[in-house]
């Protein structure tokens, strides 16, 4: 089972933050990975904030394919951050040669282009990238987003931690959101991409459990957006139900739980907006899901929200403390990081709500 | 001589009899309504030899006794029903069948007919597909089973044009969605999954049907259970037509068009609206052929209610002037639609066939979004009449067909968008659940049976040559007979108490199966949950193989 966790802040926190909530639920993970998206950047990514921020691990030939391309596609490289790497033979971590985090200028042709032009751009951008990367296995690419950072590494969450000297405090990588998993997917292969968090246009998911509905979401997914591919992960699902439902329908957040884990019949016909729902359910059950899931997820906003299926059978838990607020699996994971909180204010997501945390940390919950 | 007459070994079922165990009570005769067997008389003479002063001497005696004999006769002859055996107090009585019959051939030779007969296919040449596929994503630790019997389960499905998201007409207004004021969409039911196929008033008789009718509006209003029923080709009485039952039934209309008249001479008076409207193109248990209802059972009231004088039915196979498929959207769906102001779903019946995945693919480009139902009908599906040939024969199996359409929606991004229904010879070995469960697994939205209901109902045929005498009107149990006297047979209340029975145990077997996959959902195309042992269907239906 995975254990994952999702820190808003309002002040600037390092990623150590993240690997420290991990630490305590480490029963949980068999040390196969740890993985991090943080968004809203601070430290010396604090400054690039409009601009894509390219997230990639690869090898030096896929540097080049990587760079030949963007700049083919007329990107300029303002800023590069190469993490110092600490490499001991005794740390259990597969690495890659190259880590890149690197922010670049739109191309000229862009420069009067709207919002949706360049999240097009940097979409297909990324899509392509991961294609060309792919064909002799040179690399792999998060994301490719404004204001967005991403780290995934196969090995042991501590001596990946250690490796690129994430326990320290380091002032350059700071975010005021930061998404972390440890442990990758059981079902599938260990791979790079498999490892949550995912990310698309700004939208973040992790999830713990497992989506017994795989298949089908996966065959409806495929044909609903370009960008929903690989699939390494049965909770990559969630991810891609998010984004189409708030991102390609437009529909309000709360919707996305009656997609996800519609209401049985039977109570959708005592409701007043029984037409609605039914309509929802009849439409999106190929976006159902139907397994013990427990999912945190960030939208391009920065508003946090935590949802769980309908059957209960996994936990997450909204603890929040003076500047931050934390959601995780597992509470031990808020004691270590905010001991000094009210655990009695902690909000355990039920089956039937989506809780919903706002930049103000002002915490909602929204009833199915 | 008797030479060249049918004989008895010919005939598929003989008369086991043993006189010294008969009573000669009758019941077996007054109750076959075959008119295989008969009284008769047997003559039996005692020699003996006695002793006396002059050695011996001989003494005979003779009698005539009565005895059952066996009728020998390509008419009236033993089906094996076994009624006899049931009625006989002493057990002295029981068909026994023949395994070098060559009733066939001896029956063509004789009349020059195709032979006909009810039931399904009875040459069970290999094992069934479904029977060699298993639910084998079992949950473990990460992915907990459910409880079947705590737990509670979703078990709808649709029937009825489902559309993209996109489509689905909704706008935001405060934060909240709502349907949009101007535009409508197509109708579209939730029920039960499994859902009573097609069998006319005609085939089945009226206590039969009414048998079933009863039961399923036991089972939705009582029991909680939605399951619908499709009223087969002919129509159905006014009375239901004018009842608020109507919307449990399915109205079929086949190339005859029998009953339509009624049909739609009632619908001013009509309280509810049908379940759905169900164009039969084809059937798999014919493909090809039409149906048959035989003058013998087209009685009076039969004609009343299909508007046909007496004789020998035969619904063309095909809609007659339907030149395409397109056309036939145009035609029938839009008629139908209109006719029940598009609020009624309007769905189509084919033969499973090398060309189904073909009208499926067209059905799924519609673009009045009006086809709301895609029903596949197997080989060795079947109640009523047909002929031998065809029904032995003729036909595909409905798995790969109904998976294939099932991936082809897929492919465009479209499944469940016209739900398909399939059947044939589902729960033909008794496990509805197991069926209906694997067909659902590989992409149907729901089944739905024929022969298995008439079995719940106490049909004594068998796929194995039993009874199967449907097609001649002269039913043992009153099920698909028009006789009066035989109908009577049929105890209604027991019936429709037999089939809510064995729905609900069905009921409880469909969440026992879907319980150690973790679903509390049907599992549409969720072909993962299933491992086959074997390779080549495991490679033809695109699941995982076993061994
Ligand atoms: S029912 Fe049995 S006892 Fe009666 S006549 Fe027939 S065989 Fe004889
Ligand atoms: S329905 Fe009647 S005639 Fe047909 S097989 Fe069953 S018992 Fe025999």
């Amino acid at each position: 089972m995975c254990r994952i966790g999702a820190i808003k802040s309002k002040k600037y926190i390092h990623p150590s933050l993240a690997l420290k909530l991990m630490r305590s639920q480490q029963k949980g993970h068999d040390n196969s990975g740890f993985a991090f998206v943080m968004q809203d950047l601070g430290g010396i990514f604090e400054n690039y904030k409009n601009l894509p921020t390219l997230s990639m691990a690869c090898s030096d030939a896929g540097m080049k394919i990587a760079e030949d391309y963007l700049h083919s596609l007329g990107f300029v490289r303002v800023f590069q951050f190469t993490p110092e790497v600490y490499p001991d033979a005794k740390l259990d971590i597969k690495t890659m040669p190259n880590y890149v985090f690197e922010v670049f200028q739109y191309p000229k042709t862009y420069k009067n282009a709207s919002k949706e032009e360049k999240e097009e751009l940097l979409v297909n951008s990324r899509l392509k990238l991961r294609k060309l990367l792919e064909e002799d296995d040179e690399g792999y690419v998060y994301s490719f987003w404004e204001d967005v950072l991403t780290l995934k590494e196969i090995g042991n969450p501590k001596d990946i931690g250690t490796y690129f000297n994430l326990w320290g405090e380091d002032v350059n990588i700071r975010s005021k959101i930061i998404t972390a998993q440890c442990r990758q997917n059981t079902n599938y292969d260990i791979v790079r991409y498999a490892a949550h968090p995912f990310f698309l246009q700004g939208y973040t998911t992790l999830t713990n459990g497992e989506n017994t509905f795989y298949e089908k979401n996966k065959l409806a997914q495929k044909n609903l957006h370009k960008a929903y591919i690989g699939f390494e992960s049965d909770s990559q699902c969630f991810l891609y139900t998010l984004h189409y439902v708030h991102k390609i329908l437009k529909w309000p957040l709360k919707y996305f739980k009656h997609v996800l884990t519609p209401l049985p019949y039977e109570e959708i016909e005592k409701r007043d907006d029984k037409e609605v729902l039914t309509r929802i359910k009849t439409s999106m059950a190929n976006l159902a899901i139907n397994g013990p899931n427990t999912t945190i997820g960030v939208l391009p906003d920065g508003t946090m929200l935590s949802v769980e299926d309908s059957k209960k059978l996994r936990p997450t838990v909204v603890c929040k403390h003076n500047d931050m607020v934390i959601i995780t699996s597992e509470v031990c994971g808020a004691n270590e990081i905010m001991p000094d909180r009210n655990s009695n204010d902690d909000i355990y997501t039920n089956e039937r709500e989506i809780v919903v945390v706002d930049n103000d940390l002002n915490i909602e919950r929204i009833p199915q | 001589m008797k030479l060249n007459k049918i004989a008895l070994d010919d005939l598929p079922w003989i008369i086991e009899y043993e006189s010294d165990k008969c009573m000669l009570c009758g019941k077996c005769v007054a109750s076959c309504s075959f008119s295989a067997i008969k009284v008769g008389v047997q003559k039996r003479k005692k020699v003996r030899a006695i002793s006396n002063e002059e050695g011996f001497s001989i003494d005979s005696d003779q009698k005539a006794i009565p005895v059952i004999q066996q009728n020998i006769d390509e008419n009236d002859y033993c089906r094996g029903c076994g009624i006899c055996t049931k009625v006989c107090p002493n057990g002295a009585i029981r068909p026994v069948r023949n395994k070098t019959e060559i009733f066939g051939t001896r029956y063509r030779s004789k009349t020059g007919e195709s032979v006909k007969r009810g039931g399904r296919t009875n040459l069970h040449t290999e094992g069934r597909t479904l029977d060699k596929i298993k639910v084998g994503r079992i949950s473990q630790m990460t992915d907990p089973s459910l409880d079947a019997l705590r737990h509670t389960f979703d078990l709808r499905t649709n029937l009825g044009r489902v559309l993209n998201p996109k489509d689905i007409d909704l706008e935001i207004v405060n934060g909240e969605l709502q349907p949009s004021k101007t535009k409508s969409i197509p109708p579209n039911r939730s029920i039960y999954p499994i859902l009573i196929g097609d069998m006319s008033i005609g085939a089945l008789s009226p206590r039969m049907w009414e048998a079933v009718a009863i039961a399923v509006a036991y089972l939705n209003e009582v029991k909680g259970i939605p399951i619908r029923m499709s009223t087969g080709e002919g129509g159905l009485p006014e009375k239901l037509l004018r009842s608020r039952y109507l919307k449990y039934m399915i109205l079929q209309i086949a190339s005859g068009h029998f009953g339509w008249n009624r049909i739609i001479d009632s619908m001013p008076y009509m309280q509810e609206d049908p379940a759905g409207i169900l164009i039969k193109i084809g059937q798999g248990a014919k493909p090809g052929d039409g149906g048959l209802l035989m003058a013998e059972k087209n009685v009076k009231l039969i004609q009343e209610i299909r508007g046909v004088p007496k004789a020998d039915l035969l619904s063309p196979p095909n809609h007659q002037g339907l030149y395409s498929i397109e056309e036939s959207v145009q035609k029938m769906f839009l008629s139908l639609n209109c006719a029940f102001k598009f609020k009624v779903p309007v769905a189509v019946k084919v033969a499973a066939s090398a060309t189904s995945v073909s009208v499926y693919n067209n059905l799924l480009r519609d673009p009045y979004n009006i086809v709301g139902g895609f029903f596949l009908d197997g080989i060795a599906g079947g109640t009523g009449a047909a002929h031998e040939i065809s029904l032995n024969h003729t036909g595909h199996p409905i798995v790969s067909k109904l998976r294939d359409c099932y991936l082809t929606a897929v492919r465009q991004g479209k499944q469940g968008q016209i739900p398909l229904f399939a059947a044939g010879g589902v729960g033909m070995n008794g496990n509805l659940a197991a069926d209906a469960f694997k067909l659902i697994c590989l992409g149907a939205s729901g089944v739905f049976i024929g022969r298995l209901v008439l079995q719940m109902a106490g049909c004594v045929g068998n796929d194995f040559g039993k009874c199967n005498a449907c097609n001649t009107g002269r039913c043992p149990m009153g099920i698909t007979t028009q006789n009066p006297k035989l109908a009577k047979r049929l105890d209604i209340d027991q019936v429709a108490q037999n089939i809510v029975n064995y729905i609900c145990a069905t009921d409880i077997e469909l969440k026992k199966l879907l319980a150690p996959v973790g679903n509390s959902t049907l599992p549409i195309g969720r072909s993962d949950a299933l491992i086959c042992v074997d390779k080549n269907v495991a490679d033809r239906l695109d699941i995982q193989h076993v061994c």
